[in-house]
């Protein structure tokens, strides 16, 4: 649902702070290693949860996305269990928005109506739906803003103010930019480069801006949490989850804990980055 | 699927958007959106521009061979005992395939679009190599993406790319084939957005790859229909191409999809059997889904899970099929049928020794459908296939399977 979104941002923006939104992979290495760290998100410090859904064909991810998935889906994850997740984790929680993140055609096939009622009932609050440019939005994106479902839009370098406003008009709970043309993962830009983007998409919407692609560490968080709305971590939560797996990928005390520490580091970060801007 | 509704034409799709009824469009990441828009206003006009046409005219004729001829088939014919049998020969053309009338277009736009760098996907090879050939033709750096176990079973082609100067960069994610070639291509585009023109081997992808490759392979349909006309006086009655991702197909049905005697047959290949998971029949065994750019018949399981095709062939050995292609089954224009490992292994030999032709495994598979058909059909009626590449890059697999020693 909408609200619990603008709901999160307002108070967080109440706070003085950047939001921090972190991403991992569901069923990644095992469904209840990830219910486990799906609860341990907010506790640590994360603000809203983008939940992987697996594909077998990720093409806008790098290598280490690409890995877990692999990793869920050899695992026996499918999409109706990845809204189990969803599931589990909103018994205990009903604040922290969820964001379903992954491609087109396990929804497709899942069929697009049955798709919306089921993530509705399972708690979910917005979709990021890598394939489905606004050329595509009769697909799932006005569905989804039918049902009320916010359906949160990428925008990249190669968005020019021309293209900004269609990629912006269907685009609701906020927008995230991608912070360099490339693969999740990669190595992340000069700060001041995406202070400038940020500005100029907000000059384009009043929707929160939140940065990803790039951003590792709690120094990458601060840095960018001085000029953006919010903060996108992903790569660096699942290969600090691939680092504490067996050799067969299977999960270890550490795993839980590990995605913790993690989380309290770069929530640390983003809670100073708007100190770090004041200096 | 639903009645084939009375169409004025076969020939008017796609779209403004780039559909063929439900398939098609531009499901792509946002990064590519204004890249696959550009290309468009580039092709859009490069289309209708007579400057273009007669570079690739020239170039067709002076580098590529066109046109390619028509051969009657005349012991092949007499051994079936049917129906007159006619090839038109793509695998006479320069590098070996089918796959250079689409190269030299792209490259041509990539000029006109002042890219500087080029890279593409390649299955068996022929798209690799015919890449690589208009690369080192323009003097453009190029990078080849193929499956690891690709490279391995198309050495020949392998050591032919690098010979012309293109980087082999060879991809062992998933199972190392062409879907995983082609998964890393479009990561190599939305990396290097700036200078890179992606040249797309097949008529499938996103808007509006699937329309341009086709026009660009059309030239096969248009010179053979001119052809027979000229030897029979005639249309053929039954046209047969083999299909992977489509473009051979495409390109010498196009003509023929209005012309209402003219029944048109595509081959996918059956791998080991339908009943098994070993085979790549998109159509004939797969459902409607979304991946690489576009909606189309892909083989997935139940959560839309892309499963890995196999054939024989390596060039057929995509999970997906041309979007075009899926709606020519639906409005029930084009017949898709599946052929088996060894019936193209059969279908490879027999022309090999009728009439001193090595296809590549690829059409062998339509030369499969056709051996089938021919003796049902009557002497006066006419068979054209399309012998859409050379065999040559094929011998060692086949030496392997018939346990020759090479």
């Amino acid at each position: 649902m909408t609200a619990r979104m603008d709901r999160k941002f307002a108070d967080v923006a109440s706070e003085g702070r950047p939001v921090l939104v972190t991403y991992f992979m569901g069923g990644d290495p095992d469904f209840e290693t990830s219910v486990s760290i799906m609860k341990a998100l907010p506790k640590a410090g994360a603000d809203v949860i983008e939940l992987g859904m697996p594909f077998s064909d990720p093409m806008a991810d790098g290598p280490a996305i690409q890995l877990a998935g692999q990793r869920a889906l050899k695992a026996g994850q499918t999409l109706a269990k990845t809204l189990d997740i969803a599931r589990r984790f909103r018994e205990e929680d009903q604040r922290t928005p969820i964001v379903l993140m992954g491609y087109y055609n396990p929804i497709y096939i899942y069929g697009v109506d049955r798709f919306l009622t089921d993530a509705l009932d399972a708690g979910i609050d917005g979709l990021i739906v890598v394939d489905l440019p606004p050329e595509m939005d009769d697909e799932l994106c006005i569905p989804a803003l039918a049902k009320g479902i916010n359906f949160i839009r990428l925008a990249t370098p190669t968005t020019d103010d021309r293209r900004l406003p269609k990629v912006l008009e269907n685009t609701s709970g906020f927008v995230y930019y991608v912070s360099m043309n490339g693969i999740t993962g990669s190595a992340l830009p000069d700060p001041s480069l995406i202070a400038g983007a940020v500005e100029r998409i907000k000059s384009h919407t009043k929707l929160p801006v939140c940065v990803g692609f790039g951003v590792k560490t709690a120094e990458h968080a601060r840095a960018i949490g001085a000029s953006a709305d919010g903060v996108v971590v992903g790569t660096a939560i699942v290969n600090q989850i691939a680092s504490s797996l067996t050799e067969e990928g299977r999960a270890t005390d550490a795993t839980v804990p590990g995605v913790e520490a993690l989380i309290r580091g770069l929530s640390a970060g983003v809670r100073s980055a708007r100190l770090a801007a004041a200096e | 699927m639903n009645e084939a509704p009375k169409l004025n034409s076969f020939r008017a799709g796609p779209d403004e958007d780039g559909r063929f009824g439900i398939f098609g469009g531009r499901f792509v990441a946002e990064t590519l959106m204004p890249l696959i828009l550009d290309l468009q206003a580039e092709w859009d006009k490069a289309k209708n521009d007579p400057a273009f046409k007669a570079e690739l005219d020239n170039l067709g004729a002076h580098y590529i061979g066109r046109p390619s001829p028509l051969y009657f088939a005349e012991r092949l014919t007499e051994e079936l005992g049917g129906a007159k049998i006619y090839f038109k020969r793509e695998e006479l053309n320069h590098t070996g395939s089918h796959k250079i009338n689409n190269c030299i277009g792209q490259i041509l736009l990539a000029k006109r679009m002042g890219k500087t760098r080029i890279i593409a996907e390649t299955g068996a090879g022929q798209h690799g190599v015919a890449s690589a050939t208009v690369a080192a033709r323009f003097g453009l750096p190029c990078v080849v993406y193929m499956g690891a176990t690709d490279v391995e079973r198309q050495a020949p082609n392998v050591f032919r790319m690098k010979l012309l100067g293109a980087e082999v960069k060879p991809v062992t994610a998933g199972n190392g084939t062409l879907k995983d070639a082609m998964n890393e291509a479009l990561r190599d585009w939305v990396t290097n957005v700036d200078n890179t023109y992606y040249l797309i081997g097949t008529a499938a992808g996103p808007h509006p790859y699937p329309e341009m490759v086709r026009d660009f392979q059309a030239v096969i349909g248009q010179e053979a229909k001119a052809q027979m006309l000229e030897a029979e006086g005639r249309l053929p009655d039954l046209v047969v191409a083999a299909v992977g991702g489509g473009s051979n197909a495409i390109g010498i049905f196009h003509s023929f999809l209005d012309d209402e005697g003219v029944k048109i047959v595509g081959v996918e290949a059956g791998g080991k059997g339908l009943d098994g998971e070993e085979h790549c029949a998109s159509i004939t065994a797969g459902s409607p889904g979304v991946l690489h750019g576009n909606r189309t018949y892909l083989l997935q399981d139940g959560d839309g899970q892309i499963k890995e095709g196999h054939s024989i062939s390596a060039g057929l050995d995509y999970p997906g099929i041309g979007p075009e292609h899926s709606w020519l089954n639906d409005v029930g224009r084009v017949e898709y049928v599946p052929i088996m490992d060894h019936e193209a292994l059969e279908a490879f030999q027999m022309l090999t020794r009728l009439e001193g032709i090595i296809p590549a495994l690829e059409p062998s598979h339509a030369l499969a459908e056709v051996i089938k058909r021919a003796p049902t059909m009557g002497k006066d009626e006419i068979i054209l296939m399309n012998l859409s590449g050379r065999g040559d890059k094929d011998i060692f697999t086949v030496g392997k399977i018939l346990g020759m020693g090479l």
